[in-house]
Parts: structure tokens; sequence; C-alpha cells
């Protein structure tokens, strides 16, 4: 005889999913009402204007609930829901990003400074992440090329070098006992892959500012890489001749390389990157997809790595 | 000590047995039945595969840990819980079970090559297999006519295989994750201690004086 059952749930209890994924809409049309007063300053999501772009894919966009609830960014705990529940600590105004290194323009760029300038994009990109899963994000961003050429990078710079904020007092995964990474966050590209179009600085997602938990103010995506390579929360990019240290490659130099690029045909030491599992595709008896070299960005980034052993270079 | 607590009331405790078994299983496996409810309707957050499958291996592991910490439990003068202790490895392999059945089946969609191939492969699999074929006879042999077929001896003697199963078990979770987080450093150090404990033998002194002061008991192995 059973002797525990979980207690019912009415069907009555339940918000109708309709309306849940609508909830934003909900708040909006109630604070327009002027019922939400004082109770909205985490909800400071703000609305972003963008133009579309020929790099976007047509493919269907994972939920923002799924995209703003299941996350990696080690600084705020290492489970996926970690960042949502306690990055809304995260203080991103004022936000400055010092730019330095091989520069003629060294400074320290406020973030009005840095997006004053661009035009805002939607990127619609594919985003692999290292562990096996992957979601299609609508990014609002800009080319990180412009932003570096704004600093004039000098012809001896050859990497670009990022940083991630170290604030232990807002983020609690830097308070750790046994801290799972180095902090700061720190990430690198190659010039010319900094300099691609496709990749970009993300400041917004879904056409608002970005939330805590998935880098805000300001961070970094470069589609064609597993997704850790998108630095998060950035306060410091610097222009650098030799290939600088990245977080992962530090904490496992055999398990994750500096270029890290997406590539169905070199595995994780310790498992398979052929196949992936795409975030919202239909619960529990959803199948794998096989996963595309480059993520799919082939056409666009092969270029970058002609005569280079991707299996060496991992 | 405890046994001798017990034994002036022995209806009182068959009663009391015969509440706690049927609760150990039942309700030993109600996380894992709500954790399935919760797949099936859509609830187990963005990767609700994964989230099982997570879920179902964390209970297995800390059913074995159960079952492991009976006996330091009553040599440190804790209670006696022998008697629920195959309840406990029971409901452990239960979850072992379904976490291979939801890899094979949701996570892997049945692709037999696939499997087979990550096996092989994937040592955090492979020790993860053999984990579970390790737990297979020992969840086969948990009934008196197994003990009875095999002996008292030779049962207990394959049991302790368990301490290898939870011990792989420990590793697999801790291979499975990126770097180092807490959780599975817990359980690795919680198995070790119970490791450490049958290796060095700690308590063991206990136990004899206990078997001195009570001549007419049984040695633990022929108690079930």
């Amino acid at each position: 005889m059973p002797i525990f059952k979980p207690g019912r749930i009415a069907s009555s209890e339940i918000t109708p999913r309709a309306v849940y994924l609508r909830r934003r809409e909900l708040l909006a049309g109630a604070a327009a009402l002027g019922l939400v007063g004082a109770m909205t300053r985490t909800a400071r999501a703000a609305p972003l204007t963008t133009v579309k772009s020929p790099f976007s894919t047509d493919e269907t966009r994972t939920s923002l609930q799924d995209i703003t609830d299941y996350n990696n960014f080690y600084e705020f705990g290492t489970s996926k829901t970690d960042p949502s529940r306690y990055a809304k600590s995260l203080t991103t105004s004022p936000w400055t990003v010092k730019i330095d290194g091989l520069v003629a323009k060294p400074a320290d760029y406020t973030l009005e400074d840095i997006l004053k300038p661009v035009t805002l994009e939607e990127r619609v990109y594919r985003m692999r992440c290292v562990e096996g899963w992957s979601m299609v994000i609508p990014w609002n961003g800009f080319p990180l090329a412009e932003l570096l050429k704004r600093a004039e990078p000098l012809g001896s710079a050859k990497y670009v070098a990022f940083e991630t904020l170290v604030r232990p007092a807002e983020m609690p995964g830097q308070r750790a006992f046994l801290p799972v990474l180095n902090w700061p966050y720190v990430e690198g590209l190659r010039l010319d892959e900094a300099m691609h179009p496709l990749t970009i600085l993300a400041t917004g997602l879904y056409g608002e500012t970005l939330p805590n938990q998935n880098g805000a103010p300001l961070r970094l995506v470069v589609p064609w890489k597993y997704g850790f390579k998108g630095i998060k929360s950035i306060v410091r990019i610097s222009l650098v001749e030799k290939e600088p240290p990245t977080s992962w490659n530090l904490q496992a130099p055999s398990e994750y390389g500096f270029y890290s690029n997406v590539n169905p045909e070199v595995d994780h030491p310790r498992w398979s990157q052929a196949s992936e599992r795409r975030i919202g595709d239909g619960g529990i008896f959803a199948k794998k997809r096989p996963t595309l070299k480059f993520n799919g960005y082939a056409d666009q980034v092969a270029g970058l790595y002609a005569g280079m052993d991707l299996k060496a270079y991992f | 000590m405890s046994e001798a607590s017990t034994s002036p009331a022995p209806q009182r405790a068959f009663a009391w047995q015969s509440v706690i078994r049927p609760a150990i299983y039942w309700g030993g496996l109600a996380p894992g039945a709500w954790a399935f409810y919760l797949g099936f309707s859509d609830q187990l957050g963005a990767d609700p595969i994964k989230s099982l499958e997570h879920i179902l291996g964390l209970w297995a592991l800390r059913f074995l840990i159960a079952a492991l910490a009976v006996t330091p439990l009553r040599r440190l003068g804790g209670p006696n819980l022998l008697r629920y202790r195959r309840a406990l490895g029971l409901v452990a392999f239960f979850y072992a079970a379904l976490h291979l059945l939801v890899y094979v089946w949701l996570d892997q969609g049945l692709d037999l090559a696939a499997i087979g191939k990550d096996i092989l492969k994937r040592p955090y699999i492979t020790i993860g297999m053999l984990a579970f074929l390790i737990l297979l006879p020992l969840a086969v042999t948990s009934n008196n006519a197994m003990i009875k077929r095999l002996g008292g001896a030779a049962w207990q003697q394959l049991h302790r295989w368990v301490y290898v199963a939870a011990a792989l078990g420990a590793l697999h979770f801790l291979m499975v994750v990126k770097s180092w987080p807490p959780q599975p450093l817990i359980y690795a150090g919680i198995v070790a201690a119970l490791l450490l404990f049958r290796l060095t033998g700690i308590g063991k002194k206990a136990r004899a004086r206990a078997r001195a002061s009570m001549p007419t008991l049984a040695p633990d192995g022929a108690k079930r």
C-alpha cells in the first residue's frame, strides 16, 4: 500500500502555459495601469530598437523562459538555475569597459559611450554548449569589430583578451569556498576571429536589454564556438600579441582548447560532441540532432582555419 | 546494544517493521515517480531528460549510501537498521535501473550502436555501466531464498561488492560534470568515508565487545 501519495494540484491552480508565457505583457499591462510600482525594480528590461540581419537563422527560437532560466554563469553558482536566481543582485549601471593593450586609443569606455555610435542588430544565432545542448537565441548587439576599430589596434596586435567583472559581493560563485574557476573569467580570440562580422557584442535579447543572468550589460557572442567562449559581463578588452589565457583551458587544458570551435568530429575527452539536444525541442521525448561543423557557420568561418589541424587546435 | 532493546518486545518490533519496510519502498520510490510525473508534464526545466537522469542517479547514490551507512551507524552506537538494509539497497537498485533506462531510452533514443560506442569510449559511462552490472547480481540475490542457496558466508562475500558499486557510482557523478562543483565532491567524500570505515575496521572493537556480551546473538550475516 502506498503510504505516500503526492498531493494533487488542482488544474485550476496551475497558470495556463499561454498566460504564463505572456507574463511580461501582463506585467507591462499592469505597470501601464499603475498597478505595479516599486516592485518592478528588478524587471528593468528595457525595449531596444534593432534592425534585422542577414546573418540570422530562421530556425525556431528558444523561448525567453528557457534562455533566461538555463544558464552557465559560474560567477553565480554551478547550477543551471543559479544565475537566474542570484544574478538580480548584480549592479550593471554604471558600467565601464577598459580597452587597453596594443591600441592607439586605450581608454575606459562607459557603456553609453560604447552603444551611442552603433546600430543594434537582431542576430538570431544557434548557440551550442560544450555540454551537448543548444538553443536558438535572438541576440541584440553589434559587431565587435566596430568597437575594436574605434580603439585603433596596432599592427602588433594579434589576439584579443577579455575579462569578466570580479565583484564577490554581488557574485556568490566568487565567494565559494572551493572556487570552480579562477576569477576573473577570461577569454580570448585571435584578432581575425574577433574582427569577423559574425562576432558580436550583445547587449540585449528578444528586443530587450540583456537579463543579468545572460551576461549583462555586455557580452561576447561567437556563434561558431562553444558557448563558454561567449564571455559575459565584460569589463576589459585587451589587444595583445600572444595567445591569451582562457578560463576553461586553465581549468582543464586537455578538455578545453583555446579555439573551442564547435566540431562534431572532435569529441570532448569525456563525452561525444557528435549530436546535441535542442532546448525546448519537445520535452522528454525530444530526439537529439546532429551537431554541425562550426555550428553550421562553416561557409562563413571555415576559411579562418584553412590548413589548421582542428584536432590539434581544438 | 540496540539488539537488546528490541528483543524484549518482539511483537511490537514486528509491527514497526511491517510499516517501515513498505514505507521505505514506496516512500523511497516516490521522488522518482514524482520526477517522472514532472518530466511527462513538461515541468522539469529546459533540459528535462538531463534533469530526469540526474534526479534518478542522485537517488540511486543516496540510497546506496543509506544502505552502506547501516553498519557504521550501528557500530558507532546508533540504532540498528539492519533489517531495513535490503529495502534500502533494492530501492537504490531500482533507481539505478531507472537511471539506465532513461539514458538508454530517452537520452540515446534506443540507438544501440551509439550506446555501445558510449559504453566503450566514455570512461564515465563505462564506470556507470560497471556499477550497474555489479548491483544487478546483488539485487537478484537480495532475498532469503538466495541467502540460503548461497550460504551466509558466500552471500556476504558477494554483497561486499556493493562498496565497489558505490565508489564507481560516486566517480561516475564526478566525471560527468565540468570542473569540481561541490555536490559530486560531497557525495564522493561520503562514499570515501564509508569505504574507509569498512577498510580500517573502525568500530570493529565495539562489535566484538557487543558480541562477547551477548553470545547468543548470531553474527550479522546469518541474521537476515
